[in-house]
C-alpha cells in the first residue's frame, strides 16, 4: 500500500516535470496543450476503471465472489472522479481551443453519460440494504452500461466530432513527439498506480467494516 | 530594465502564464489535485475512524 502510493507520487512528479517543464509548446495549440497530461490519463482511467468493474461484475454474477463485488463497489467513486476530471479538464481545454466549454458532440456526450452511469451505480448500491442483492443488481447495471464504453472509444472515428482524434493508438506511430509523449505515458502509469492505491484503501475499509466480527479484524485492532 | 537581474523572474512569470493559457492549464491541474487528494483522504480517515470504533468496543457490533 505505502509502497504503491510512493511510487505513484514519484512517477507523477516525474511526469509533471517532463510535461510542464521539459516538453516544448505545441506548434498549433501553444502552451494550452499541457492539459493533455491530466486530461488523457483521466479519460483513459475513466474507461479502464469501468472495464475493471465490468469484469468484476461478471465474476460476481457467475461465481458470487464477495471480494469482486467489493472491488467493483469501491471502484465506482474513483471511476466517477476520473470521468469528472476528464470532463472538467476537457472543458478547460475546450474553452481556449474551440471557444466553448461544452459541445454536444459524440465524445463529450458519451463521456457525460458514463458519469451518469457511475452515479447511477453508486446510487443503486447505496439504495439496497442487503449486500448480496446490491452486489448482483449493481453487477447487472454495470454490464448493461458497458455498452457505452466502445461508443466512447470509437466516437471520434464513427462520428465527425469537434474532439481531436486519438493522439496515441496501439497500431501505427503516435502523432506526437517523443519529448511530449514520454511524460504522457509516465502520467498514465502514475494514474494507474493512483487508482490501485486509492482502490485498495477503499477495499481495506470496506473489508474492515463488513468483517468486523472476524478473527483477523480483532487481531488487527488489538495490535494497533 | 535590468535584463540580467530580471531574467529568472521573467522565466517564472512565463512558466505560470503559459502563453496566456495559464488560467486554463493551472485550474485544470488544481481541480485534478483536489479530486485526487480527496479520494485518498476520505478512505484514510474512514479507516482510522473504523479502527478507533472497533478497538473501543471489541466484539459488540457483531
Amino acid at each position: 500500500m505505502k509502497w504503491l502510493g510512493w511510487s505513484c507520487l514519484l512517477l507523477m512528479l516525474a511526469g509533471l516535470y517532463g510535461g510542464l517543464v521539459l516538453a516544448p509548446p505545441d506548434h498549433e495549440q501553444g502552451e494550452s496543450y499541457r492539459i493533455i497530461y491530466i486530461h488523457v490519463p483521466s479519460a483513459w482511467m475513466s474507461l479502464f476503471v469501468y472495464l475493471v468493474m465490468a469484469v468484476a461484475s461478471v465474476v460476481v454474477l457467475v461465481w458470487r465472489v464477495k471480494l469482486a463485488a467489493i472491488l467493483a463497489q469501491c471502484s465506482a467513486p474513483l471511476g466517477a472522479s476520473f470521468t469528472f476530471l476528464a470532463l472538467v479538464t476537457g472543458a478547460l481545454w475546450g474553452k481556449p481551443m474551440w471557444g466553448t466549454w461544452w459541445v454536444w458532440d459524440a465524445r463529450l456526450t458519451s463521456e457525460l453519460l458514463l458519469l451518469f452511469i457511475y452515479f447511477g451505480y453508486m446510487g443503486l448500491d447505496s439504495a439496497i440494504a442487503d449486500r448480496s442483492t446490491a452486489a448482483r443488481a449493481c453487477a447487472i447495471l454495470a454490464l448493461v452500461g458497458s455498452v457505452n464504453i466502445p461508443i466512447i472509444h470509437f466516437s471520434v472515428e464513427w462520428w465527425n466530432t469537434l474532439h481531436q482524434p486519438a493522439t496515441i493508438s496501439k497500431l501505427g506511430k503516435p502523432s506526437i513527439h517523443p519529448s511530449m509523449l514520454a511524460p504522457l505515458l509516465i502520467m498514465v502509469a502514475a494514474f494507474m498506480l493512483y487508482y490501485a492505491t486509492a482502490v485498495f484503501a477503499r477495499v481495506r475499509c470496506e473489508l474492515l467494516a463488513q468483517e468486523r466480527g472476524a478473527q483477523w479484524v480483532r487481531e488487527l485492532v488489538s495490535r494497533g | 530594465m535590468g535584463e540580467r537581474a530580471g531574467e529568472p523572474r521573467l522565466k517564472m512569470d512565463a512558466f505560470f502564464d503559459l502563453g496566456g493559457y495559464g488560467f486554463y492549464v493551472w485550474s485544470a491541474y488544481t481541480v485534478a489535485l483536489i479530486v485526487l487528494v480527496l479520494n485518498l483522504l476520505i478512505p484514510m480517515s474512514r479507516n482510522r475512524r473504523l479502527l478507533r470504533r472497533l478497538s473501543g468496543r471489541p466484539g459488540r457490533e457483531r
